[in-house]
């Protein structure tokens, strides 16, 4: 059953990835496909006992970062005309190559790389264990971060309004 | 998986076949009684008017017959996905709300809840976020600048809504202890005692008996009252249903981001709307009116009761079908909630709604966090 639905979302996952890459002319389609990536991503994360990050993969990523690209996106009105692809074929090429070259890493040498799947505990993946680990264990760390993502907002603020 | 479908299609029976016909009416009667006017009750059927109760059936008559347009210009895919996308959260939503409790019958345990997940609430708000797509894909593919309008307050409103959304209820997890619906109204299927926290501040060492008669269920509403408010006033404008109707705006942008939907595929956009507030109600009272529980009347007093008296079985299924009819009453009491503030104020300014969510809502519900917190330590734990 997880493993059929496991095999169901990876293939969303990765349809909606190479329709992001390949809707070059429509930015808010490409966009879309995004949110097919990122809300099969959440579901492959909760198939693997992972529930806090499936569900924040979809609420955030899925339900406020593409949401605010869209506002962007649909803000700015970019038209399909304005932004041709590229056309060098040199590019092309190279990326094409190096697109093969990653698959073929992926399926020759990263499976025997992988460590032996270790047995997760009862808890393991649950909201209770990850709020532990930041509010408690990694408390300072937490903070700092905090105190980081401030900073850069009222940047954020000074860089978009000049006179405040 | 018997069991599964059966609770399955009983909620969506009772939410969208019984809930959704009857808000339509009641939305156009409780708007022509504010209005001071009759309302609706022309649909006939051979003579029978039934004080209106035929206008749903007619409604959906009506909008199924109508040409379904698609605009010149339009992204025909996605004009024509996006009213499914806005009614598949309210319904998913369901699949975590429990309409009643656990229920032992001999070896079976039967828990009235669809899906019994420990993240419950994390799902409700993962799926409330995917809602915005819904509006914000339907201006966009309209090819209509009032639609485009519409759908950039609609995706601006609901992304603020749901971060104070998530803060409000932070302070009802901290009383509650658990993310889990079923256990948060077991949680609350008890009394406290309204003066007990003058104990730790000393006053009395034991209170008085005659004191600690006075007691409350251990509702969300009387743990957290600020939450309450906070939390209805952020899923109303989640909904977008006025006093939050920018997005819709009719006075300003035409009908907003369904000005170019027609038919049964603009039915579906009211349709969302108007499951949401049973939805809404089900959740509010979930979280904040202690769910099926019945005040003062905790499930083993009751099966005390009920048990020696109608027998094992019956006593537990007669348990069973109170708890599911107070859990209705609930329900119907917050839809008459909703629609008594939807008819009674007038419509925010864009403006106001986004100042409401950020300049006053955020920090309140913030200030509410922290207060709860002292409270908890202070007196270790609300209940």
């Amino acid at each position: 059953m997880s493993v059929t639905l496991f095999y169901v979302f990876a293939a969303i996952a990765v349809a909606g990835a190479l329709s992001m890459v390949l809707n070059v002319r429509n930015t808010v389609a490409g966009a879309l496909s995004l949110v097919g990536t990122m809300v099969a991503l959440g579901a492959i994360y909760v198939l693997l006992d992972a529930y806090l990050i499936g569900v924040l993969q979809i609420l955030i990523y899925a339900g406020a970062i593409v949401v605010l690209f869209l506002f962007v996106v649909m803000l700015l009105n970019l038209r399909e005309e304005r932004y041709p692809p590229a056309r060098g074929l040199i590019g092309k090429f190279v990326g094409v190559a190096a697109g093969a070259g990653v698959l073929a890493w992926f399926v020759t040498v990263l499976p025997g790389a992988l460590p032996e799947a270790a047995a997760v505990g009862e808890d393991f993946g649950g909201y209770r264990h990850v709020g532990l680990a930041l509010f408690r264990d990694y408390v300072l760390a937490f903070e700092v971060t905090s105190l980081l993502l401030l900073a850069a907002m009222v940047g954020a603020v000074i860089l978009a309004k000049r006179r405040i | 998986m018997v069991e599964l479908v059966i609770k399955a299609l009983f909620m969506l029976l009772v939410m969208m076949g019984a809930f959704l016909p009857l808000i339509t009416w009641v939305e156009r009667k409780q708007a022509a009684l504010m209005q001071d006017r009759i309302g609706a009750n022309r649909a006939d059927l051979g003579g029978i008017r039934a004080i209106g109760l035929l206008h749903p059936a007619a409604d959906v008559l009506k909008l199924l017959t109508k040409e379904d347009v698609v605009p010149a210009g339009a992204n025909r895919v996605l004009h024509l996905l996006a009213p499914v996308i806005s009614i598949v959260p309210a319904i998913i939503t369901l699949a975590v709300i429990p309409f009643g409790g656990i229920y032992t019958y001999g070896e079976t345990k039967l828990n009235l809840v669809i899906a019994d997940i420990d993240w419950g609430m994390l799902y409700v708000f993962a799926v409330g976020s995917i809602a915005t797509y819904g509006a914000v894909i339907a201006g966009w593919a309209s090819n209509n600048n009032w639609s485009l309008l519409g759908s950039m307050r609609a995706s601006a409103q609901m992304i603020s809504y749901e971060v104070t959304m998530g803060l409000s209820v932070v302070g009802l997890f901290m009383a509650l202890g658990t993310l889990r619906l079923p256990e948060m109204v077991y949680a609350q299927d008890a009394t406290f005692r309204v003066l007990g926290f003058l104990e730790h501040f000393g006053l009395f060492e034991t209170l008085p008996a005659w004191l600690s008669w006075i007691t409350l269920p251990s509702w969300g509403i009387f743990l957290q009252p600020f939450g309450f408010i906070l939390f209805l006033t952020c899923i109303m404008a989640e909904n977008k249903r006025p006093p939050f109707s920018a997005p819709e705006g009719e006075s300003e942008i035409v009908a907003g981001y369904h000005t170019e939907y027609s038919g049964m595929r603009f039915g579906l956009f009211y349709t969302a709307e108007f499951l949401e507030v049973p939805v809404i109600g089900a959740l509010v009272a979930t979280l904040f009116l202690g769910g099926w529980s019945i005040p003062w009347l905790p499930q083993e007093t009751l099966l005390g009761v009920l048990v020696p008296v109608a027998g094992e079985g019956f006593g537990t299924t007669l348990c069973l079908i109170l708890h599911v009819l107070t859990f209705l009453l609930k329900v119907v009491v917050l839809v008459w909630l909703q629609m008594a503030i939807r008819w009674t104020l007038p419509a925010f300014r864009y403006d106001q709604i986004m100042d409401l969510c950020w300049k006053i809502i955020l920090p309140l519900s913030i200030a509410n966090i922290f207060v709860t917190g002292l409270f908890i330590l202070v007196v270790e734990g609300l209940r």
